[in-house]
């Protein structure tokens, strides 16, 4: 049976993707019969080329995913390399969960109101320090170049770097490594950049390769951060998905193959970046500069990471107002009144949303657990590893659905399951979230299996305990709280899906995420503020739960709390 | 007797293959109530506002009480979804057990289902309560943008295109295209409209062009290639010299309706349009806007339109959604609809029709303060004909979007 769990997770997860993209493809080269299309031709592409603005979404697409991960990437390597366990590391360390909670919807929502002409700090220093009355005509959020977009983005990256780099960081020992290096006479900050980050890299490249996938294709947060004349190509896709006009589906389909085309250029760079950046990063590291600029890249670090991480909560902190604002016109800094109408009024329709929305996230997250414990148990009593970071594993299978764009293959997806004759079930949107929350899972649970001491296991089985009660009664236990991070993650991960639930769901099946999203069309911040709060706390209360029950349940045996 | 089992088998194919009701015929309403009874109607309507959501649920509350359906809204960002799910399923061979029981529809997606012949029908047009929207006198209700109804859709809701201003701010407000220009010079950045393809970027260019063009009759038959260019000459005139005086000089729109209420709210622009006659009384009720914003109309007369209800050609509850549709054309929900409390949305019943208890329903609701009485709307021009509305989107895709 365990035997079968790799198998199954790699079904599961590449299946889907390649019937979805196959029923991409078919479109996409004029073959369509429900919508007349018979037979092959190269219209839809001619069509797609001939859209104004094409060239301009694609660089701006590409530059997303580029630029986004490289300060995201940046600023988290110098914040680790900077830190130094004081109380402030600890706390932004502890940020790191409820960050990566905030839906990127809610936090884009957020930063929108934060920066905008007429937001919140604009009507914090007006017209005092402005003499403002009336908001600036600036071009600020939506701008041309996607610099709005790609702040937004860096903001929700830089706690997932974070996260995945601090599970990664104890393989490789980095105190002893700094330890060494100092006693050759570096300085700390440059003794971790030149001896810790080149180990630590090929551990987190498939969860940064990740995020160049995710912020190259994104759709709602480049809705609501992004470009709009054009928009970013996503967000073109999806509109020309959208269209009435339904002959458009044929190019859209295009776009779809497209899109998967510009993110594999975006990894293509990338891969190309990294050659460069390790050649000059040798001279560098090999150069025996020990001293020079230790103490502006700490503050650089500590500085950029705090700026991120501030952002994010004041910009929650102002939708929390917005949510309970009266008329609230610029440039006061405080809404001229304050009323709980927005939430009474959306209490009522909550319920039904974030029950469904809990009934997905739990089961697609067990079920996930349940495939993560049996593969890894599988691989403990193997032996068998695969090897990290590399992308053609059996772990780089796992980043599959993480890499492949949403859009590119969930319409296809959609049109496999109804040529099945699957109604829209909860069955269906489960499976869906499954594709996302699987990878998730795994990633964040393995590193904590794979590192407990095997001497555990080899003195279980010289007391006469088998496998089996070694995996329920030693090993379970001990894992308690990375258990529940990984839920927590999963839990988080699920709450977060749009597009797998509107499409896979018809709609039919409302989650708190779907209803934000489709409320988000009708641009009332003070409803946006309800529900993206709600939409927030929801994974929230799994990462309390994460952290909390281990400490109450383990309240007597201290080194089984879990990490801070 | 001996028996022939294989005589069974035609019968038991059939059995099989579905359920191979007739569809249900209005004429015998009493039929259509009985299989009606018990169904889950699953609506498919946009759900960007809160107001019509709580109308919508109000609807499924009534039609529960008093027919015994289960009503179920499913929110769209864009209706465009419903239609592609209606098109994915057709694609898959789903020619009976539709997901899409009812969709809110006009326009474009209309006459994209209907081409296509996704839509159910006809049957609109023998409706218990059709009678009341006095179609002989009113094409509105017989054509969705020009393109003939034939029964295959029930009017739902009239609206109209308002500007609307704030009187803080502006003295003056403009009544006409060239005013608005003339005032644009006056107040940059100001002013301006949804992106195109968004229904209400659509609706200001067509506003426009309506009065701009020299014969804008020809905008109501199906567009010539030949034409376009001519007769739409004076709206890129018009909308090149107005897009560098706009919000953002014209770089950036706002998405839709509500983002440019937003905007509005903000005090980043102070004059607006909407497809609602009563949006801004119910946003200043909302604390959306400041409750110094009025509506004016222009004096050509502003565009207007119908929305209305559809049943796909595969939808499993026909039956239930012609009831739930006959029930919003009734004056009870049709009143309850216009109240601005509630949604503030116009009824398409024609109210010399109704008997006087009926009428009463109606006189008696508050328009609210922002809201024009109906005889300040002045004349309403009908939606050009779709071909249009597209090219012109499409025209104006080309000259503004990547430059």
């Amino acid at each position: 049976m365990l035997r079968l769990a790799p198998w199954l997770i790699g079904f599961l997860l590449v299946g889907p993707i390649l019937a979805g993209l196959a029923m991409a493809v078919l479109p996409a080269f004029g073959y369509l019969p429900a919508l007349g299309g018979e037979a092959f031709s190269l219209t839809p592409w001619r069509e797609l080329l001939a859209q104004p603005g094409l060239a301009r979404s694609v660089a701006i697409s590409l530059a997303s995913g580029l630029v986004t991960t490289a300060v995201s990437l940046a600023v988290v390597l110098l914040f680790l390399a900077g830190a130094s366990g004081s109380r402030l590391d600890d706390w932004i360390r502890r940020l790191v969960s409820p960050l990566l909670s905030i839906p990127h919807a809610a936090a884009a929502f957020g930063l929108a109101f934060l920066i905008a002409p007429s937001g919140l700090l604009a009507r914090l220093v007006s017209p005092a320090l402005t003499g403002w009355e009336r908001p600036p005509d600036a071009l600020i959020v939506q701008d041309p170049w996607g610099l709005s977009l790609m702040a937004g983005l860096v903001i929700k990256e830089i706690p997932f770097l974070l996260l995945m780099s601090l599970a990664a960081l104890p393989q490789l020992d980095p105190q002893r490594r700094v330890a060494m290096a100092r006693s050759l006479g570096y300085r700390p900050t440059l003794a971790w950049l030149k001896v810790v980050a080149p180990a630590l890299y090929p551990l987190i490249r498939l969860p940064v390769y990740a995020v160049i996938a995710y912020a190259s294709s994104v759709v709602d947060v480049a809705m609501i951060l992004g470009p709009t004349l054009p928009p970013t190509l996503a967000v073109s896709i999806l509109a020309w998905f959208n269209d009435p006009d339904l002959s458009r589906r044929f190019m859209a389909s295009a776009g779809a193959l497209l899109q998967l085309g510009v993110t594999l250029s975006a990894l293509a760079s990338w891969w190309c970046l990294e050659r460069l950046v390790r050649r000059l990063g040798r001279g560098w590291v090999e150069g025996g500069q020990r001293r020079r600029g230790d103490l502006a890249l700490r503050a650089a670090g500590k500085g950029l990471i705090l700026l991120a991480g501030t952002t994010a909560l004041v910009g929650i902190a102002g939708l929390a107002l917005n949510s309970l604002a009266g008329f609230w016109r610029f440039p006061d800094a405080l809404p001229q009144a304050f009323t709980l109408q927005h939430w009474q009024r959306a209490l009522p329709s909550l319920a039904g949303p974030v029950t469904s929305t809990l009934v997905i996230a739990a089961i697609s997250t067990l079920l996930a657990l349940g495939l993560t414990l049996a593969a890894l148990e599988n691989e403990q009593r193997t032996g068998r590893r695969p090897h990290q970071g590399r992308v053609l594993s059996a772990l780089g299978l796992l980043y599959l659905p993480l890499i492949v764009p949403q859009i590119a293959f969930l319409f296809g997806l959609v049109v496999v399951m109804e040529s099945l004759g699957r109604p829209p079930t909860h069955g269906l949107v489960i499976f869906g979230h499954l594709l996302f929350v699987l990878p998730y899972v795994f990633l964040s649970l393995s590193e904590a299996y794979r590192r407990l001491d095997p001497r555990w296991e080899r003195l279980a089985l010289t007391l006469g305990a088998s496998h089996n009660g070694f995996f329920w009664r030693v090993r379970l236990p001990m894992l308690l709280a990375p258990l529940l991070t990984a839920m927590a993650v999963g839990l988080a991960v699920s709450i977060g899906q749009y597009l797998p639930t509107q499409l896979l769901g018809a709609g039919r099946i409302p989650t708190v995420t779907t209803e934000a999203v489709s409320l988000a069309t009708g641009g009332n911040r003070r409803l946006i503020g309800v529900w993206a709060l709600v939409q927030a706390s929801l994974p929230l209360v799994g990462f309390v739960i994460a952290v909390g029950l281990p400490r109450l349940l383990w309240s007597n045996r201290r080194g089984m709390q879990g990490a801070p | 007797m001996p028996i022939r089992p294989f005589a069974l088998l035609p019968a038991l194919a059939l059995m099989l293959t579905g359920p191979l009701q007739a569809a249900p015929d209005p004429a015998d309403w009493e039929a259509v109530l009985d299989e009606a009874r018990g169904q889950t109607v699953y609506w498919y309507a946009w759900a960007g506002e809160e107001r019509t959501n709580d109308y919508i649920q109000w609807t499924a509350n009534r039609v529960a009480e008093d027919f015994d359906i289960e009503l179920v809204h499913v929110k769209l960002s864009d209706t465009a979804e419903a239609v592609s799910r209606v098109l994915a399923e057709k694609q898959a061979g789903n020619d009976d057990r539709g997901n899409v029981d009812l969709i809110w529809i006009n326009g474009e997606n209309f006459a994209t289902m209907k081409a296509n012949d996704l839509l159910f029908g006809p049957w609109s047009d023998r409706l218990p309560h059709y009678p009341l929207t006095d179609p002989e006198n009113t094409p509105a209700v017989r054509y969705d943008w020009t393109i003939p109804v034939d029964g295959l859709e029930s009017p739902w809701s009239s609206s109209q295109v308002v500007f609307y201003h704030d009187t803080a701010l502006v003295d003056d407000h403009p009544r006409s295209m060239p005013e608005l220009l003339e005032w644009a010079h006056d107040n940059p950045g100001e002013f301006t409209y949804a992106r195109v393809p968004n229904f209400l970027g659509n609706a200001f260019i067509t506003q426009a062009l309506l009065e701009l063009a020299e014969e804008p009759g020809i905008l109501y038959s199906p567009m010539q290639e030949a034409d376009f260019e001519a007769v739409t000459a004076p709206l890129w005139a018009f909308l090149d010299e107005l897009h560098p005086l706009l919000w953002r000089g014209g770089r950036a729109f706002p998405a839709n309706s509500s983002e440019l209420r937003r905007l509005m709210g903000d005090g980043e622009i102070s004059i607006a349009l909407s497809f609602s006659t009563t949006e801004a009384s119910g946003a200043i009720a909302n604390f959306e806007l400041p409750d110094s914003v009025r509506s004016y109309v222009h004096d050509h007369g502003m565009i207007g339109n119908m929305s209305f209800l559809a049943i796909p050609y595969n939808a499993q509850h026909k039956a239930g959604a012609m009831v739930v549709a006959n029930y919003l054309l009734g004056p009870e929900a049709q009143a309850h609809k216009q109240d601005p409390v509630v949604w503030g949305s116009n009824t398409v019943l024609s109210l010399d029709t109704l008997d006087e208890a009926d009428r009463a329903r109606f006189d008696g609701i508050d328009l609210g303060i922002a809201t024009l009485a109906p005889d300040e709307l002045g004349e309403v021009l009908g939606q050009p004909h779709p071909s249009w509305v597209d090219a012109l989107a499409e025209a104006w895709q080309e000259r503004y979007v990547g430059r």
